[in-house]
């Protein structure tokens, strides 16, 4: 078991090592000298043309700028590792530091959405597979598809009409309380709930047509026991899949819930810094995201290897 | 009645593409869903050259009339600006922008794909990393570095998804090409001295087409919808474009008091990709019925 986590981990290095390598190049991308970025409209037309010469040499050397591209990449991959993503432009504060005060909020938003659809699709699931081609199965399928096929700021919206507009229940926008996670956590979490919903029947319904199920019902054991003891746990091993997989998009998707619902989190301040152009945020914020699908994605492979002894060997 | 008696007529001349569409005309869900997309393409594409009403025709005094107003059947917006004439107009935008999109993403992914499998070895490992990367990258994320270096606009948008949907593309068609090169007339082909251009172009390529188009209609609902979302966040479309993510984003502010600005546009886009999904379901199943979904 050691060998097998031990060579995932391996194989994650070079993703991650070319994700930053793309995250790195946005600066260099751009068009034009990032110091005139860094500097920003304020820089221009002030003082001689001289001075601001000079000024642009100084944080050119300051920063480094001068060297070698590769030596500049390790430069700040060594500061990644020691979590030291650079300064925001406009912040004037550590990007670190930035996205830790935001983290929690999204955090409690992903984790919530992710407990809300795993609970939701594996129940929806199993209904639908016990009550199969009743009017009930039609229901689930009907709204997992519209989990796909609903763009979430979409859903989000109409939450907002029936639930805060219509009804009155519960607060459209903001952020801190109970009362203000349920909405987002529930639009953030629909496509996964309807994911593992259908995921969830049609492994269900696999399992329960094998011969150890009509075995244990010969037996006389009553059916509730026999779908949760012996039909569930086989039934929601490739569900450990699609959880996974929903992890790492939670923390994408909260970049758009985030900005519908007005939560003061990670994605939102993506968008923000996006259409600032404060470009060592973004860096940071995305760089965050991809390590975190990254992990996402090797907990899921670990996860399997402890359900299935078999993939270990593998 | 026409497709069984051409079967029957001459069974042997029936190619698989020819086998393929008969299974599509078959499925209801097909039909269904390619009616409910061609009407969405012939009124966005039709309508315009018919009605001579501007979508961008405003009218303070007749704003966020309710729907089923005289001359405005979804009402209209806050600037009096009719809700369905800019739904009209916005489908053609969806539909344009996401199809170079997926243009984009084929040309480039299929090279890609192509090389990658026929040329093996070194270049086909670092390729394929380069596109594993994108494993890193869920959905919208890769759109954002892209637009974060291009700055916001609806063709950055096109670019951004575009690029953002290479890797499929160069994933399928990289495994077609690796299932074809093997066989007896690629052999017998490169035997007679063809060049590796030919054998590509003229031999793997054609074989590649059907998991292709596949790819290419799912292809087209996710970047209807990549694009949608990222006019909605302020990336993309920009006022006054008659966008459906950009309508619904302005409908924000009003949800309170014209509901109908948030349900319309969002219908249509619902919709058109569900359309478009079911469409590339079933084509899936016509082509080879043993090939499943896959979740990304």
């Amino acid at each position: 078991m050691a060998k097998f986590v031990a060579g995932r981990l391996v194989e994650s290095i070079p993703v991650l090592l070319l994700a930053s390598l793309l995250v790195f190049s946005i600066l260099h991308l751009i068009p034009g000298d990032p110091v005139d970025v860094m500097l920003g409209a304020a820089a221009f037309g002030i003082g001689d043309p001289a001075q601001h010469a000079k000024l642009v040499a100084d944080i050119r050397e300051q920063l480094g700028l001068n060297d070698p591209l590769p030596l500049q990449y390790v430069r700040w991959l060594w500061g990644v590792i020691r979590l030291d993503l650079g300064e925001s432009f406009l912040r004037h504060a550590p990007v670190a530091e930035l996205i830790a005060q935001r983290l929690p909020s999204t955090l409690e938003l992903a984790l919530t959405a992710l407990g809300l659809s795993v609970a939701l699709g594996i129940g929806m699931g199993i209904v639908a597979a016990l009550r199969r081609n009743t009017w009930v199965d039609g229901a689930v399928m009907v709204l997992s598809l519209g989990g796909v096929s609903m763009p979430s700021f979409w859903s989000a919206m109409l939450m907002i009409l029936l639930f805060s507009v219509t009804l009155n229940l519960l607060p459209a926008t903001g952020s801190g309380s109970f009362d203000r996670l349920v909405l987002p956590a529930l639009v953030l979490g629909y496509e996964g709930t309807g994911l593992i919903a259908r995921l969830t029947r049609a492994s269900l319904l696999e399992v329960l047509g094998r011969e150890y199920i009509t075995t244990a019902r010969a037996k006389g054991l009553y059916r509730r026991i026999v779908v949760t003891r012996h039909a569930l746990r086989n039934a929601l091993i490739p569900v450990v899949t699609v959880v996974g997989l929903q992890l790492g998009r939670l923390l994408a998707g909260s970049i758009i819930v985030e900005t519908v619902f007005a939560r003061q989190g990670v994605g939102q301040l993506a968008i923000e810094a996006i259409l600032q152009k404060d470009y060592p945020l973004v860096q940071g914020i995305i760089l965050l995201t991809a390590a975190s699908y990254v992990v996402a994605n090797l907990l899921v492979d670990i996860s399997y290897g402890l359900i299935n002894p078999k993939i270990r060997a593998a | 009645m026409a497709s069984s008696t051409r079967r029957s007529a001459r069974p042997d001349v029936a190619g698989p593409y020819r086998r393929a569409w008969w299974r599509l005309r078959a499925d209801r869900v097909a039909r269904a869903s390619a009616a409910v997309f061609l009407a969405m393409a012939v009124a966005a594409y039709l309508v315009p050259l018919v009605v001579a009403i501007d979508p961008y025709q405003q009218s303070l005094r007749n704003s966020l009339l309710p729907p089923g107003s005289e001359g405005h059947p979804l009402g209209t917006d806050h600037f009096g600006r009719d809700v369905l004439l800019r739904l009209i107009d916005g489908g053609r935008v969806s539909l344009g922008v996401g199809l170079i999109a997926v243009v984009i993403s084929a040309i480039a992914g299929g090279l890609i794909g192509l090389f990658a499998g026929h040329f093996g070895g070194w270049l086909d490992r670092i390729l394929m990393r380069i596109i594993d990367v994108k494993l890193a990258f869920p959905g919208i994320l890769l759109s954002l570095v892209i637009i974060t270096v291009l700055g916001a606009g609806l063709e950055k948008v096109m670019v951004a998804v575009g690029i953002g949907g290479i890797p499929r593309f160069a994933r399928v068609v990289r495994a077609s090409v690796l299932n074809t090169r093997g066989e007896l007339y690629v052999e017998a082909a490169r035997a007679v001295g063809a060049s590796d251009r030919r054998i590509m172009f003229a031999h793997l390529l054609p074989q590649t087409l059907g998991p292709a188009i596949t790819i290419a209609t799912f292809g087209l609902a996710t970047a209807i919808l990549s694009i949608a979302s990222l006019s909605f966040l302020g990336l993309g479309a920009q006022p006054p474009t008659a966008e459906w993510g950009l309508m619904l984003a302005e409908a924000r502010k009003y949800l309170r008091t014209a509901w109908w600005l948030a349900v319309f546009p969002g219908v249509a886009i619902m919709l058109l990709v569900l359309s478009v999904n079911l469409l590339g379901d079933a084509i899936r199943d016509a082509l080879d019925p043993r090939i499943s979904s896959t979740a990304d």
